[in-house]
């Protein structure tokens, strides 16, 4: 379950180590979690903290500095297949929990505790069925990440955020979503009509709204199916070849030919 | 102009791709302004009920309340009014009656839920959540959200121990730090906020925002905003078609027209004898 780090020197496997402590220290001293016994590598190099399924790496100010994944970093907040580089050494990140669970249990929402005082009496005992859905809060050792943090700002960002993806879970029950097809190949809209006869209008956007504010407006939207239209305001209903639309989303095709507001315009795809 | 007239208000709540079941509960009073939605947990069908509990408790509590009193009368507490105060003791209630159920029957041990509620009156909201259901409100092109979630994550933002963007690569989102129904006490979050014409409110799950970029959250309620029922159903069929792993719940909220409570000297006499 835990994630874990492959310790390997090249290309050779190590030692698995499993992130099962909060904070976990990387150095060439023996007391460190991982210790890796080199020159190369600081007494005391690097920390991992891990709060449940999120691990952060960050570099304690080590001679030699750290890589993840080529780049040289302070801080990093661990995705799964990231690579450490110490030196020679290399740390690989394993954290694929995710397809481990059943889809049931994923990202159900559950309630964390506020900071729990350890002296407090067993409160547990007057409320045993409450405790089912709680986890014990581990928030009590921010202030350690708190102050590393304060040092550098914040957590560098190695990637732009990524739309979220299905994942294999959701995959499992829910497949029947093609991720590339259309959605992937940028449409257009050109006007046809009146003046701004020629005009094209790329559809980069998931939303794009045609028309008159107050007297018509339709709506273009980008699904991982295809295009639509949608009728938002006005009296008259927006035509597609010619046919009036109802309420309902209608998708376009290529070379579609869209009246709205007096003006025809084409749909087509570019490329 | 009377807040029923000046509201206009539209929900709509979707199981999503991968749930059987739906623990949204949604519910409307545009009478006394009053929208709530909460996101329940719990095993088997424990979270419906936590959220339908949460839901028809503070509907029907405040609304009866407001039958024969004012929302800008004196509440509870000091330089408070009573719609705020029967926010939060409505709020209260909902908890222990969900504490309570799960306390005395087996099968919702555990349960609990999210809720976030808005109470419309004197032009202004009365904001009160707990957990992480949100509130947006959109005025002019700005999307910005109201409320902020009682959740690990975000106490990690709070802490600069993450950066916003990287939050959407955790996987600790869903771990909510406060709930309804899971303790005897609870302190619900209620704020206070100016309303003007033209504002739209929107109070959704997390199986929106988790899905739905915040960016496409505002292109489509800005474009969208003459067209609730559309706004809505766009906003689902996101979450859906980028994958829909939660149940997602939308109340949409259209500001038409002023709704000031009325200020005239008679009023303000018979107020003043009460006090």
């Amino acid at each position: 379950m835990a994630a874990k780090l492959i310790l390997s020197m090249d290309g050779a496997v190590i030692k698995e180590y499993p992130l099962v402590k909060e904070r976990m220290t990387i150095g060439r001293k023996e007391h460190n979690d991982i210790a890796i016994d080199n020159l190369a590598v600081s007494g005391e190099h690097a920390a991992i903290v891990t709060i449940l399924h999120d691990s952060f790496l960050e570099d304690l100010d080590s001679t030699n500095g750290l890589e993840v994944n080529g780049k040289p970093t302070k801080k990093h907040f661990l995705q799964n297949n990231d690579v450490i580089e110490i030196g020679k050494y290399k740390l690989k990140y394993v954290n694929d929990q995710i397809t481990q669970t059943t889809p049931a249990d994923f990202e159900k929402t559950m309630v964390m505790r506020a900071p729990v005082k350890q002296a407090a009496p067993a409160q547990g005992a007057s409320k045993p069925s409450a405790t089912q859905g709680l986890m014990n809060s581990k928030t009590g050792s921010k202030p350690a990440i708190e102050e590393a943090a304060d040092k550098t700002g914040r957590f560098e960002a190695q990637k732009p955020p990524v739309p979220p993806q299905p994942t294999a879970s959701a995959k499992t029950a829910q497949p029947a979503v093609p991720q590339g097809g259309a959605s992937k190949q940028v449409a257009v809209v050109q006007v046809l009509t009146g003046a701004n006869a020629g005009k094209e209008l790329e559809l980069v956007k998931n939303l794009t709204t045609l028309g008159k504010p107050g007297t018509q407006v339709a709506v273009l939207t980008r699904r991982p199916n295809g295009y639509f239209i949608t009728h938002v305001e006005g009296q008259t209903f927006p035509l597609v070849n010619g046919k009036e639309l109802s309420n309902q989303a209608h998708q376009l095709n290529e070379h579609d030919v869209i009246e709205l507001a007096g003006v025809k315009m084409e749909f087509y795809y570019k490329g | 102009m009377k807040i029923a007239e000046a509201l206009e208000v539209f929900s709509q709540t979707h199981p999503g791709m991968v749930r059987s079941h739906n623990e949204d509960s949604v519910a409307c009073e545009p009478s006394c302004g009053l929208v709530v939605l909460a996101d329940g947990m719990g095993g088997y069908n424990a979270g419906e009920v936590a959220s339908g509990i949460a839901v028809s408790v503070v509907v029907t509590e405040v609304s009866h309340s407001l039958q024969n009193a004012s929302p800008v009368e004196r509440g509870e507490r000091e330089g408070e009014d009573l719609g705020v105060s029967l926010l939060r003791g409505n709020i209260q209630k909902a908890n222990a009656s969900i504490f309570h159920a799960a306390q005395s029957q087996p099968q919702y041990a555990g349960m609990g839920t999210t809720i976030v509620s808005g109470l419309f009156y004197d032009d202004r909201v009365a904001v009160g959540h707990v957990g992480d259901s949100r509130m947006y409100r959109l005025r002019g092109e700005v999307l910005e959200l109201i409320t902020r979630d009682h959740s690990l994550l975000q106490e990690q933002i709070d802490c600069g121990m993450i950066s916003v963007e990287d939050a959407r690569l955790s996987k600790n989102k869903n771990l909510v730090t406060r709930a309804v129904g899971i303790d005897t006490d609870l302190e619900p979050e209620i704020h206070v906020h100016d309303v003007m014409v033209g504002d739209l409110y929107l109070l959704c799950s997390d199986g929106l925002n988790d899905m739905v970029e915040d960016d496409d959250i505002q292109s489509t309620v800005y474009a969208l905003q003459n067209n609730l029922p559309l706004a809505a159903e766009q906003l689902i069929q996101m979450a859906n078609d980028n994958g829909g792993r939660d149940n997602v719940s939308v109340i949409l909220v259209k500001i038409k027209g002023k709704f000031a409570a009325p200020r005239g000297w008679l009023a303000k006499m018979l107020a003043w004898f009460e006090k």
